[in-house]
């Protein structure tokens, strides 16, 4: 798995992603100091304490997909620029510098490929794209997986990373969390399994639509996942949130997942949930 | 609002109003007759109120959304309602009074009408918490939507939040989920459902409610996926920059006409809604009666044909090297 690509946990991880020769990596969590190909080996989860990395979309593929059975569709969708946004930068700016910094066109990778021999339409978030933020482009990648589901008669998978709408495409990026619903109501007529995965962090629009509609709702430990971010909701209670707030396991506990899996059993637990809904 | 100038572009207004109530009280003291000159200032008046709210900024656009002598949820449905009978709770943890629903006629049909509500005053406020809602009251509108389904009646929501709560409480018990759900759920009722965005429409909390067949926009209503305040503290770095993220957010009703997203703009009556809540009342009515009346011709699964396809055209981006994308949504 060569092409995986080695993230650290600190928030800019573009600055030392690449450094020739780095062959450690502290983990965020615990500070223990890991060899970088015995974590990748161990899927960026923690060698000494299970922390999991960020990790980015095409690693999650190779998680979850047979080998060699995962083809990527709609990969030249690009983001307009609607509003003519600019605050301090261009919007089309930001989004360039977006596109050099992951080597993708946007915040979704989408394909289709077969899990333990099932086959799936899979959408996988970036959360290195502009914090996997929802812009059209996003909404409609996550759509036309959801429609390919649908029309294929296959599962939709879907690995969730974001920290909401983008705020560049105004009320088009809003409308993307009914536009992504929408079609998620066809496919529930269907009768189409829908799996969703939420991932560190998954936050606003994101969870307020597509994240939090899955037949089964799968959360990474310790992953962030809620409505409002933890500093907007301190600042309106003007109190301190309770430890572990809005972690996954807080949300296992209040009922709104199914399951926190670990990285290393995802594909398994994946595989066996299909088998039991498909044939 | 007369004597009550909260916006610099209402100053000029409540001058005119002072010069008036000063004119009548001389002349009631005095016997003199001074209906010209008044007929005069009332005219200035009037002129000027349409001027003032003709060109407004978006910024000053988002104050009179939130004006607070604005006709909310139940002011409307008192008057471009009849016969309502309120409901509440969701069946599953507590009633939200900051959306309120129930049966109502509308031109005498019988609909299901469901609102966001902002309180009046400050004990008001604290029940219906600023009108921003708690999972509860998502939940209670979804249960209102599907009994309105079930006896084949149409939905109207109006939409005045500035946003869904942003809690601890909320959080537990799912907002996400419960915003999520209702988008997911509106878009598969059988019945007509329009919305109308009355004041102020922020970001997943408004939309919870607003998923609909058509979207009517209150001329000095604003629509967005976060406030300005919001957008300045996060792209801008201050809070002070607010009038610059109104701008760039593209937030007002002109604006969302000409992007595409809202179907129709309700003209208000001169100097805002707030002016005369009859009046405003009276043009939603007006929209509302023959938006239905127009759904009435499509029978349920056409009317989901439409719905789904109107949704899944939403957005703007760009395919392939050269070929150009979809537009937005009619």
């Amino acid at each position: 798995m060569a092409w995986f690509r080695k993230e650290k946990k600190p928030l800019k991880p573009e600055d030392r992603r690449d450094l020739p020769g780095d062959v450690f990596e502290k983990c965020g969590a615990c500070g223990e100091i890991l060899y970088r190909e015995k974590l990748a080996e161990n899927l960026h989860v923690c060698l000494s304490c299970g922390h999991h990395f960020r990790i980015a979309a095409p690693d999650y593929v190779g998680i979850l997909c047979d080998d060699g059975s995962f083809e990527e569709y709609d990969a030249d969708l690009e983001s307009g620029d609607p509003l003519g946004f600019a605050d301090s930068k261009p919007y089309p700016e930001r989004i360039q510098a977006a596109v050099k910094k992951t080597g993708r066109k946007e915040a979704v990778l989408a394909g289709m490929g077969t899990i333990d021999g099932v086959e799936v339409s899979l959408a996988v978030m970036d959360f290195r794209f502009v914090g996997g933020s929802m812009g059209s482009v996003v909404g409609e990648k996550i759509a036309r997986a959801a429609r390919r589901a649908e029309e294929r008669n296959v599962p939709l998978i879907v690995v969730s990373a974001s920290g909401g709408a983008r705020m560049q495409e105004g009320i088009f990026s809003l409308m993307q969390m009914s536009k992504t619903s929408a079609v998620l109501g066809r496919l529930h007529e269907a009768g189409i399994p829908y799996i969703s995965i939420l991932t560190d962090p998954t936050t606003g629009g994101v969870t307020a639509s597509f994240a939090m509609l899955g037949d089964v709702n799968l959360a990474e430990p310790g992953a962030l996942i809620g409505f409002a971010g933890p500093r907007v909701i301190e600042e309106t209670i003007r109190q301190e949130l309770p430890e572990g707030f809005q972690r996954a396991e807080f949300l296992l506990e209040h009922g709104m997942v199914d399951r926190v899996v670990d990285r290393r059993e995802l594909r398994a637990t994946v595989a066996g949930l299909l088998h039991h809904m498909v044939d | 609002m007369a004597g009550s100038s909260r916006f610099e572009f209402e100053r000029d207004i409540a001058e005119i109003q002072n010069q008036i109530d000063r004119l009548r009280t001389v002349a009631d003291e005095g016997g003199l007759d001074v209906s010209e000159q008044l007929a005069e200032l009332r005219g200035k008046l009037d002129a000027l109120k349409e001027d003032a709210y003709r060109d407004l900024t978006p910024i000053e656009q988002v104050q009179v959304a939130r004006h607070p002598q604005r006709p909310y949820s139940l002011d409307y449905i008192e008057r471009a309602f009849t016969d309502f009978v309120e409901l509440h709770g969701d069946r599953l943890y507590r009633d939200d009074e900051a959306i309120v629903g129930g049966w109502a006629r509308l031109d005498g049909r019988p609909v299901m009408v469901i609102g966001q509500q902002k309180g009046r005053d400050m004990k008001e406020n604290l029940r219906r918490n600023f009108g921003m809602p708690h999972p509860e009251g998502y939940r209670k509108a979804l249960r209102l939507m599907r009994m309105a389904e079930k006896f084949g009646r149409p939905v109207v929501t109006l939409i005045d939040t500035p946003g869904a709560y942003p809690g601890i409480g909320s959080e537990e018990r799912g907002i996400a989920e419960a915003i999520a759900t209702n988008l997911r759920e509106m878009s598969r009722l059988r019945v007509p459902v329009v919305s109308v965005v009355i004041g102020e429409g922020m970001s997943g909390g408004a939309l919870g409610i607003g998923l609909t067949d058509r979207i009517l926009m209150l001329e000095h209503a604003i629509y967005s996926v976060i406030s300005p305040e919001g957008c300045a503290a996060i792209l801008w770095r201050s809070a002070e920059h607010k009038d610059k993220a109104a701008t760039a957010l593209r937030l007002t009703s002109r604006d969302l006409l000409q992007l595409g997203v809202a179907d129709e703009v309700v003209p208000e009556p001169a100097g805002g809604a707030h002016a005369d809540w009859d009046a405003a009342a009276a043009a939603v009515r007006e929209a509302l009666v023959r938006t239905l009346t127009e759904l009435d011709a499509l029978d349920a699964d056409e009317l989901r044909r439409r719905r789904w396809a109107k949704y899944e055209a939403m957005g703007t981006w760009i395919e392939g090297p050269t070929e150009s994308g979809a537009a937005t949504a009619s």
